[in-house]
């Protein structure tokens, strides 16, 4: 495996540098404490090969420093998700000197199951007890020593959001490093169970490659549940014995247990906790007290009625705040660079670069780093009421208000907001595709977001709508939206059920407290998006349009974007391919080459090769098109190919090369399908 | 113990109270669902529907979690009188 590999490397390097890391279950504030602990020193990427984002930052506590690992927040450590098996892989392999684990005061019972796992383990762990203050307005006493005497393992309560009781965490951490782990913790499964254990746990001890890495104990039980993982890693550490014996176990435990043994294991592992609580928890309030203000927020917000307008209003508020106040933020990013693309064709002007040498410098680079930038006000903007959504907790319940609809088209409730972002652009609606939890779900809604059509393809419809199809302009425009959302329907359940096939959605999903999030994590949120798109993104997105402005001018001496350029030939040599769609002329195939920088392009560019202004492009076009061929045309720009910034985000998002062109090849074939589609079908109508 | 008042979750009504008695059907849910406290001898509150009648949503160990009908088709409930 390839966690076993990297072993050797990362502890040695973790001798010289102590590694903290942060566990946790979702909305436990546990990117709060992370917050805390690192400031602004964080770094965003992705656990390797995975789509898990990995958040690293650096603490210094008295001259040291501590490199803190922010672990996917999960409610378990069974190998059954990727979150689940990146958080236990760490924990496992990289040993970590100790784990902060977060807990949610206010719920207690749920947040200590993922404790007591760690704490099998043998992990070593400080436990902070966050949102106290919660737990306190709930009238929920907590007796700190008792759970620090039951759990063995020190208890420091905090709030995180106001900063509260974080330097006796980190205080408490730092001792704690140089203390040896605790005894791994001993839940009684009952004696039929025990006694199997025991079995196993002999084995495993003679065998001196589990010994290294697993305590047995551990390893027995999360056999005994079935862990396929971990019989995987048997097989590869030629444990044959104890496969034997797992086998044998579980055959003897179902038998005379009558149920499923992960069930039993997880009950007795809550029968614990519930023992443990009832002598460190008193709660003075009744029922009746405790019907909370979040409680009654619910009532409205999930209510029969108001819940589904007021979802409506909430994404149209989202939506106009990107980009309603996004637009004129991307005018003045385009005036700025517009206006530095003069001065600087000025300057080389006087220093005498030769034409070319302007062109590249004004055209190619300054004109790339304007495209990866005039993405940030949407992004910044979008994520900034996206954190607030998801830190105040209506993105889950946006998520349980349209799943009923968007499970009826093989997606997840928390597909719908990136999917509707993408009529605006798809670059951050990608990016929103983080909050789905299966890797499935979150790749098929990446993959078909470019079938919606966003607001660049907008003037390509209105530019051919225009010229053909006066009367009926908007009808036209219309059915084009229409025909992305069928596709995207189509061939999401096509997705779902060839490549995803097997995958399990579920939606059993948490539905946390109404919190008012603090302007702090909402903007190291941002920041954290922002700044990744244009670092990742950017790159790809530069390249391009440099690669772009090489082929419109080369080979040297011919007139930009001529026939006689690499991208002329190359559209030359890719017209015949679009004969059958009405669109075989070299310039269409040009245009659309150009569109990939960017779709509104496609109407420059045409422009440019009918030596036209925007006024008699009409004209020339109403020439050399057909409205048959126009609306291929326009189903093409809607299909193939999403943008180059698009293509990006895809890239950053599924963090593979493979899903990346993918996403390319299948956009591409089914752009070329359905203008084919449209132009010969309306040619068999008599339409042509 | 599988009397008349065992049902399964996803037809209860909303107010509706009772202790898991067992979750039936497929791993990968199963699993998520034990993790999350639906275990045997759990109470459990039916809280409400979505608006348009699926997922439901449910009270478990203290929070509120919410989960599809054919998901909850597979917890069997013994009422509470």
């Amino acid at each position: 495996m390839e966690t076993g590999t990297k072993t050797t490397e990362t502890t040695a390097k973790a001798k010289s540098e102590k590694i903290i890391a942060l566990a946790g279950n979702p909305n436990s504030g546990k990117t709060s404490i992370f917050n805390d602990l690192t400031g602004s020193h964080q770094q965003v990427g992705n656990w390797p090969g995975v789509t898990v984002e990995k958040k690293e930052g650096k603490l210094t506590y008295q001259g040291e420093f501590l490199k803190v690992v922010d672990l996917p927040g999960t409610y378990s450590l069974g190998g059954y998700t990727e979150d689940e098996l990146i958080a236990r892989n760490f924990i496992l392999f990289d040993q970590p000197s100790v784990i902060i684990n977060v807990v949610d005061s206010a719920n207690l019972e749920r947040n200590l199951y993922l404790t007591v796992q760690l704490l099998e383990m043998g992990a070593n762990i400080v436990v902070a007890l966050n949102m106290v203050d919660e737990a306190k307005a709930q009238k929920i006493e907590i007796n700190k020593s008792r759970l620090t005497e039951l759990l063995g393992v020190p208890v420091v309560p905090t709030v995180a959001t106001r900063n509260e009781g974080v330097k006796e965490l980190v205080a408490a951490t730092v001792s704690r490093a140089k203390e040896l782990p605790p005894k791994p913790l001993v839940v009684n499964y009952g004696q039929e169970i025990e006694e199997e254990l025991l079995k196993l746990e002999e084995l495993i001890k003679l065998n001196p490659n589990l010994n290294a890495n697993y305590s047995s104990r551990w390893l027995a039980v999360k056999l005994l549940e079935g862990d396929e993982r971990l019989r995987d890693e048997m097989q590869k550490c030629q444990a044959d014995r104890v496969l034997v014996q797992t086998g044998k176990s579980i055959h003897h435990l179902i038998n005379i247990l009558g149920e499923e043994l992960e069930a039993i294991i997880a009950e007795r592992r809550y029968g614990f906790i519930s023992g443990l609580l009832k002598e460190v928890v008193s709660r003075r309030s009744t029922l009746e007290e405790r019907l909370t203000v979040s409680d009654k927020i619910d009532q409205v917000v999930t209510n029969r009625f108001l819940g589904l307008p007021l979802f409506l209003l909430a994404m149209w508020a989202v939506f106009q705040f990107t980009f309603k106040l996004g637009d004129p933020l991307i005018g003045w990013v385009e005036a700025v660079f517009e206006g530095l693309g003069g001065l600087v064709t000025g300057w080389l002007g006087v220093l005498g670069a030769s034409e070319m040498l302007v062109s590249f410098v004004v055209d190619g680079i300054i004109g790339g780093v304007g495209s990866v930038l005039v993405f940030i006000p949407p992004i910044f903007l979008l994520f900034l009421a996206l954190s607030f959504l998801e830190d105040s907790g209506y993105m889950a319940r946006a998520a349980y208000i349209m799943d009923r609809f968007m499970h009826f088209l093989g997606l997840h409730g928390k597909s719908f907001l990136p999917l509707l972002i993408g009529f605006g652009c798809n670059v951050p609606a990608i990016m929103a595709t983080r909050t789905l939890e299966s890797r499935q779900d979150r790749l098929v809604t990446i993959l078909i977001n470019p079938l919606m059509s966003c607001a660049a393809r907008l003037p390509v419809y209105v530019l051919f709508a225009g010229a053909f199809f006066t009367a009926n302009q908007g009808w036209v425009i219309f059915s084009l939206y229409l025909l992305g959302i069928v596709l995207a329907i189509m061939i999401g359940k096509l997705f779902k059920t060839f490549i995803f096939k097997g995958g399990i959605s579920t939606f059993v999903m948490e539905l946390p407290p109404y919190r008012l999030p603090t302007l702090k994590s909402i903007f190291i949120h941002m920041w954290q998006r922002g700044s990744s798109f244009i670092r990742k993104a950017g790159t790809i997105i530069l390249g391009v349009v440099v690669l772009v402005w090489l082929f419109s001018n080369l080979p040297p001496g011919v007139e930009y974007a001529s026939q006689e350029s690499i991208i002329g030939k190359i559209g030359s040599v890719l017209a015949p391919l679009f004969t059958p769609a009405g669109f075989g002329n070299w310039e269409a195939a040009a245009a659309l080459i150009f569109g990939i920088l960017a779709k509104e392009v496609v109407v420059g560019t045409l422009g440019v090769l009918y030596g036209m202004d925007e006024a008699g492009l009409s004209q020339a076009i109403a020439q050399h098109w057909t409205p048959l061929s126009a609306y291929a045309f326009m189903v093409m720009t809607l299909i193939y190919i999403p943008c180059v910034a698009a293509i990006g985000a895809i890239r950053r998002e599924t963090n593979s090369w493979g899903w990346t062109v993918f996403a390319i090849a299948y956009s591409l074939v089914l752009g070329w399908v359905m203008a084919v589609l449209v132009f010969q079908g309306g040619r068999l109508l008599g339409l042509g | 113990m599988e009397a008349v008042n065992t049902r399964a979750l996803s037809e209860l009504p909303p107010g509706a109270k009772g202790k898991v008695v067992r979750i039936t059907n497929t791993e990968g849910v199963r699993r998520r669902l034990l993790d999350m406290g639906v275990v045997s001898g759990a109470e459990v509150v039916v809280e409400g529907m979505a608006p348009l009648g699926d997922p439901m949503e449910i009270k478990v160990k203290g929070y509120r979690l919410s989960l599809r009908k054919n998901e909850a088709a597979s917890i069997y409930v013994s009422l509470e009188e």
